[in-house]
This record gives C-alpha cells, structure tokens and sequence, in this order.
C-alpha cells in the first residue's frame, strides 16, 4: 500500500474517482492540497477568476456530462465566493462536490486568518458536508462525497478540509474504497408496484390526459423511457423549464414548456386536463401558478424519487417514490400487460376530442406558428433565438443567463435531446451563463456551445473571458442587447407603471467588442434584421475562437405568455401587452 | 396538531444544527427538544414536539427522514406512547408558603430536592400538561427559576425505535 500525505490522497483519489476536471482558485489553507495536485496529479486543474465561476462552471460540466462537477477553494473568501454556485446547483439538483480548505484543526474556532464556518454557511444548500478531522479519513469521507451528490436526487457536497489534515510531511497508507455503506441513506431503488398499478389504471381511463416532465428525467436518464410511453399512448407531453430536451421538442405530442412564460397550449391543457402524470417535476411556483386553482379538474400521478417533493405544494391522487427510469419500464410494462390481458385501451374517441382541441389551442397563439412579433423594424429577442437555432442546426449545447433572454431561448430553441439546454432555474442565478458554458464546452470540445446572455447577466462573471482564453474554449455568446435588466423592466412596465426603478445602466455600458477584443477574443456588433444569420455563421464558423455577438435587440419587447398574477390560474396569461385570455 | 417525533441521529459533529437548521429554515416550529446520547455510542436519541396541520407535519417528517444523519424516526403520537418531561423547580419557601409547597408537591408526587433556609427546589416528572398543571398549582408561591428537559418520549409495548 502507498504511504500518502493527505493533500497526496486528495489528489489521488479525485483520480481514482475519475474526475475530468478540477475547477477551482487556490489561497494557503489549499496550498499543500495545490502542490501534491501539481506534483502528482493527473487530473487537470482549470484556474478560474472568481470562485463562482468554478462551481457553475463545474455545475455546466455536470448537467451537459451527468457526471459530477468537481470544484477546489481555499477557505474564507474562496468558500464564500463559492457559495452562490453551490446553491445554484442545490436548487437544481445537481451533482456536484466541493473540496474548500479550512484553517489548521488548533485555529478553528479563534477567529484565525481566513476562517469561515463553510459547514453552517452552506449547510442549507447541500445535501450534505463533511468536515474533515483526521487526514486518514480522506478517502473514505471522498467517496462517500461523491457517493452521495450523484445518487437519489442528487445534489451538491460540501467536505471542508483543515490544512493540517493535508500537511505533506504527515503520511497514511492510502486506499481508495470501492463502495460505501451509509446506514442512513438509502434512496428508493423502485417505485411500489401496487401504486404504479393503480397509476396505469388512471392513466388507461384518462379522457384529457397531459405529461408534465420535469428535470428529473433528465437527471435520472429516462428521456428515451419517456418518449416510448408518450407514444404508446399518443398522450401531449409538456416541459418545465428545467425538464427541456427530455421530450424532443419538434414532436407532433410536444406542447411545448408550461409555467409562467409557458405555452398558451400547454397552460391550458394542463387547466383543462382530467389526469396529469407528473414525472420528474416538483410543482414549481414558476409553474402551478396559484395553487388553490390548479388544475381543477386533474387527478395527479406523481413520480419523483425524493418523498419530500411530492405533495409539498400539490397534493398527490397517486404517489409513486422512485426513480423515474426503473418506475417508467414497470409503468410501460403493466400498461403493456393491462392493453393485451384485459384489453384496456386509451378511449381514442375522447382522445381525438382532446387533441383536436389541443390543435385548436395550438392554431390560435402556439409560439411557434401564431407569432406576434414583426411590428417592429428592430431585431426581435425571438429571431435571435431562431437564427441561432437555424444556424445550429438545432443541435447545440445553449447555456444562458437569467432574465427575458433566458426565457426566449427556452422558448424558441427547440431541444430535441436532454442535457442540451442548461440554465439556472431554481435559484435563477445571473452570471450563470458564461462559466456553465466553459464547463460545457471543456466536456464537449468539438461541440457548438452558445451562452444566451444579457448585458447584465454577462457583467456578473465577464472575468471569465480570460479563463476562456487560457484554456482555449471557443464558446459563442450571444447577448441579447437590450440595453435594459429586461426583467426586471418588464415586471415595472406591468406593475408598477414603467417606473424603471434601477433597471438601466444610463451611460454605463462597456464596449463589449473592444472589451472581449482585450481578451484576445472576437468581438462582432449586429444591429440589423438583415444581417443576423450572415454573422451568426460567421460566428459559428469561427470553430477556434471565442466570439461575442453583441445583438441590439427591441428593448420594448415582452416575454409571453406570462400567467396574469396575483390570484390566477394556469389558464389565465396575457399573450401581449394587451391581450389575456 | 401537536406531534411528538423521535429521531435516532449519527452521534456527528454538527448533525444537531442540520435538524434545527432545517426547522428555522423551512419556518416549522419546535416547542421542545431534548437530545442525549444512547446505549450505542455512534448514536443520540433526539426527542422533539411541534405543532403543524397533517400536510406540513408530512412535509416535516419527509425533510428530516432525508437528513443523511437521520438513521431512523417516528412520530410517538401515532400510536400509544410514554412522554415524560422532567422539571426542576425552585420556589422561595418562608413563613406559611413553606408547608403549602410542600403539601402541593407531595399531591403531585414531586421531591423537594433541595432545602435552603428560604427555598425548596422541586422535581417533578409527567408528561408536559402535568408539570404545566403544578406550575399552575404554585401560583400563589414566589417562582425563582423553572428547568424543564423537554419532552423524552417512547412507544408503549413490543415497539421499538433501534436500528
Ligand atoms: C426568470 C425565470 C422564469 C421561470 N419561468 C418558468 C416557467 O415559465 N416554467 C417553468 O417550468 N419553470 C420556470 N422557471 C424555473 C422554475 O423556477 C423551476 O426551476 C422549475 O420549474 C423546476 O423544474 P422541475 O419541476 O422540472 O424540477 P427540478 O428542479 O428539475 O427538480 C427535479 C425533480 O425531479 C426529481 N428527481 C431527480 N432525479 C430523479 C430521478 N432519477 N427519478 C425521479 N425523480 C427525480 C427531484 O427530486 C425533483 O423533485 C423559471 C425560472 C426563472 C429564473
Ligand atoms: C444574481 C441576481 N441578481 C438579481 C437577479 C434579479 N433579476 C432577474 S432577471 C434580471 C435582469 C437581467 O438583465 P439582463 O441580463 O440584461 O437580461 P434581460 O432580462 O435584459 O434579457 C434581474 C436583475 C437575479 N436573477 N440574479
Ligand atoms: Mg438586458
């Protein structure tokens, strides 16, 4: 057995664990963990400029791969810095595990030099931590990190590490295990058959019936499950935000996202619905509208692997804990066994009913074929959004930022694959976009990489322009140019009178071609409709450049659909400034 | 609703904070806690009451379930339990007071458990309403200072809570 100082182990078994990438910013409580790495270790280490950026960057990394993101930070400052990144990721469960240094075992509690309880900080956004207390624990307490961010739903991991725990002239016999027992954690491994059943039952006796499909199809792999079950029973499936990409969205069944800034087909199927499947979703507040008046009419099925998502906003007629894979194949099988033994079939003539009814919704403001826009001779957000897909080929992978861009892009980027779409949903972070797309592109080298970004999501982590340099990652960015915090705008154009309250820069802005130049990038301005898609190649065909598209957008322009507020229900949305349903 | 919920938790640094953590983060309340470790050394044996409609007492009890120290939990009330609280009471005792406390903590089956010239100090045992019951009792007396454990509490007959 090998004789090991504790940074060596870390070092080691972040290895051993097949870790791609670090991302990470060192400071002296890490600076024994940074020396076994740069002697020893095979893994590369990505030098951010902020620790923010590591953990979204890392955070990209794992949504686009569905391995978990690995992020490295020396104490105080580093950890806090951290912090906004881990919570990002908790709010989106995502897998990721966070190795932050502490001050040596004799100096915590004093006060001493850079020391922050990162434990308590953190400890209500993740899914659980470890604080390091004799360095001989070091392997285990790494697998057990890993272990636990990537399994159930997964989520961050927090292990703090005192820098006497990894002094280099301390050594143990290191060895990496090959599994964990935790006696207290045990995640559902299958749904309980009886209630998936009694859920096929429900589902066969549907007249309106809607799947509403969260991340956690994407997170538990089950897009290709989920499809097969769509189509067997020809039922309309709709996305959140978050589950975008786990239904092929230029599918005749998609209805497209639901929520807030849903689909108008999609808002009112689900109002008008009979049963609602729920798998992989956790009734958002972006996306239930009030809740008192949600879906009045729908006996909801409820897959999830996590208990406490279930019946936490609305109740659940049939919960089902489980993963979603193995709960999907036992659905499809029963479904299968019910259609041949006892010749139970979907009731196709109510089925026509409803989607000829769905068509209708359709035809009357569906996105994509009732487009309101073009009144303006400006650039309009959602052509951006179309030229960007067009030119794409629909097949890239589009972090973005938050705000209307973020929002225009979900809605009219279609994603046809899980893992494409990437973006902050549950914590809506801004500053999100760039690093999460570094991450992406590091993981998919010879993939096209788009970061949808605002001229005031992109000021929060622009820094990372020249981490983009030093590790050549030819990303593209698209900034939707409305000179305004378009959100935050558009909430004071319709509630508060258009008092722009902070919401604009006056004269503030940098140049952002020369900025992004100074990085050794490209920088290309677009102000006209005419010569979008012609730059919007160029960009593209610029395979080892980073370009920045600055894209003066109509700064008038809304997001609809958005579900009218307080007090309404799924089905009540304005469809533009002066039209609601 | 009042519940009683009773955890086996890792004996870990920090794995008390995760539980009273998760109360104030989520906006539950706690009324008492009483936490102390077990025969098994890796484990402490939390006790708490708190008061929630059905829905939230399930949100409370799924949260916690899904602490990875949390080993195992029950709700007590569920079924037929023991609850005790225990209670330590010091009361000025002179003149007249002095045979009245004395006789009111012997109807309740208390101990005076320390004597001084001019104080008693009482223990009582008994589920909460009955400790709240005495201090009632004791209106009349001069309350120095009250000590209560918060509420332990077991299931009655062949259940147990053990790994
Ligand atoms: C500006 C803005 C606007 C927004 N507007 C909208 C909107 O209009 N519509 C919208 O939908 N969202 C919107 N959101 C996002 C919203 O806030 C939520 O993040 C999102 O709705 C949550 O998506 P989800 O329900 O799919 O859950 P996720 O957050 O993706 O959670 C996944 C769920 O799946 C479960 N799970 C994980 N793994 C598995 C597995 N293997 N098996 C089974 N279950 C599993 C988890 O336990 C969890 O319950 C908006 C956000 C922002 C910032
Ligand atoms: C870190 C952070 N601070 C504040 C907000 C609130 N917020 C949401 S959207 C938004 C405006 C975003 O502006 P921009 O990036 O230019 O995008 P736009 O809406 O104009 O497309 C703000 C301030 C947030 N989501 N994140
Ligand atoms: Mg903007």
């Amino acid at each position: 057995m090998e004789l090991l100082s504790g940074g060596e182990m870390i070092a080691k078994a972040l290895e051993d664990e097949g870790v791609e990438y670090i991302f990470g910013y060192p400071g002296g409580a890490v600076l024994h963990i940074y020396d076994a790495l740069f002697k020893t270790c095979k893994v590369p280490h990505v030098l951010v400029r902020h620790e923010q950026a590591a953990t979204h960057a890392a955070d990209g990394y794992a949504r686009a791969t569905g391995k978990p993101g690995v992020v490295l930070v020396t104490s105080g400052p580093g950890a806090t810095n951290a912090i906004t990144g881990i919570a990002t990721a908790y709010m989106d469960s995502i897998p990721m595990v966070v190795l932050s240094g502490q001050v040596a075992t004799h100096l915590i509690g004093e006060d001493a030099f850079q020391e922050t309880d990162m434990v308590g900080i953190s400890r209500p956004i993740v899914k659980h931590s470890f604080m390091v207390r004799h360095a001989e624990d070091i392997p285990a307490t790494i697998k057990k990190a890993f272990h636990i961010a990537t399994t159930g739903r997964p989520g961050p991991v927090v292990i703090d590490i005192p820098k006497d725990c990894t002094r280099p002239d301390a050594k143990f016999e290191y060895h990496y295990p090959d599994n964990v027992k935790l006696r207290s954690y045990a995640p559902a491994q299958r749904g309980h058959t009886g209630q998936i059943r009694k859920a096929a039952k429900l589902l066969l006796s549907a007249k309106r019936p809607v799947i509403y499909a969260g991340g956690g199809v994407i997170l538990g792999e089950s897009s290709e499950l989920l499809t097969t079950l769509a189509r067997t029973l020809n039922y309309p499936v709709t996305n959140t935000l978050m589950g975008l990409g786990a239904y092929p969205a230029t599918d005749r069944q998609f209805l497209g996202m639901l929520g807030m800034h849903g689909f108008y087909e999609a808002n009112m199927a689900m109002h008008h619905s009979d049963v609602i499947l729920a798998v992989g979703a956790r009734f958002d507040d972006r996306v239930t509208n009030t809740v008192s008046r949600f879906c009045p009419g729908a006996k909801i099925i409820h897959i999830d692997i996590d208990p406490t998502s279930i019946s936490k906003t609305v109740a659940a007629d049939i919960p089902i804990v489980g993963p979603v894979q193995s709960v999907l194949e036992d659905l499809l099988d029963i479904i299968g066994s019910l259609q041949d033994k006892d010749a139970q079939q979907p009731d196709t003539g109510a089925l026509g009913r409803w989607w000829q009814q769905i068509e209708e919704w359709r035809a009357k403001h569906g996105l994509w074929t009732g487009r309101r826009y073009g009144e303006s001779d400006r650039i309009m957000p959602q052509q951006v959004i179309e030229s960007l897909y067009r030119v794409t080929g629909g097949d890239a992978y589009v972090t973005s930022d938050v705000g209307q861009h973020q929002m225009f892009a979900a809605q009219y980027y279609k994603f046809d694959k899980p893992r494409r779409w990437i973006n902050s949903g549950g914590l809506g972070t801004m500053g999100f976009g760039l690093p999460a797309a570094m991450g992406v592109k590091l993981a998919f080298p010879d993939m096209d990489v788009a970061c949808v970004t605002g001229e005031g999501s992109i000021q929060m982590n622009i820094q990372e322009l020249s981490t983009c340099k030093q590790y050549s990652t030819p990303i593209k960015i698209i900034n939707l140019r409305n000179n305004y915090l378009g959100m935050v705008k558009q909430w004071q154009d319709m509630q508060y009178e258009g008092r722009y309250a902070m919401s604009t820069y006056e004269d503030s802005l940098p140049d952002f071609i020369k900025l992004v130049e100074s990085y050794g990038h490209v920088g290309i301005q677009v102000t006209r409709l005419e010569e979008l898609d012609q730059r919007m190649e160029e960009a593209f065909a610029m395979k080892d450049r980073l370009v920045f598209l600055d894209i003066f957008i109509d700064p008038m322009e809304h997001v609809y659909p958005m579900h009218v507020a307080p007090n309404g229900a799924m089905k009540d949305m304005w469809l533009s400034k002066n039209e609601r349903t | 609703m009042r519940r009683i919920i009773s955890i086996l938790l890792e004996n870990e640094p920090g794995a008390l904070s995760r539980v009273i953590g998760l109360f104030s983060q989520r906006g539950y309340n706690i009324e008492t806690l009483n936490v102390a470790p077990t025969e098994d050394l890796t484990l402490s044996r939390l006790t708490l009451t708190t008061t929630g409609d059905d829905k939230t007492m399930e949100q409370i009890t799924k949260q916690l379930n899904k602490l990875v120290d949390v080993v195992k939990l029950v709700d007590l009330s569920e079924g037929a339990h023991i609850e005790r609280d225990l209670m330590l009471i010091k009361v000025r005792a002179s003149g007249t007071m002095r045979d009245e406390i004395k006789r009111t903590t012997d109807i309740f089956r208390g101990q005076i458990v320390d004597v001084g010239p001019n104080t008693y100090t009482i223990q009582l045992t008994g589920t909460g309403e009955k400790l709240d019951s005495f201090v009632a009792a004791m209106a009349e007396a001069d309350i120095l200072e009250v000590v209560r454990s918060g509420v332990a509490g077991i299931s009655r007959g062949e259940k147990v809570l053990r790994l």
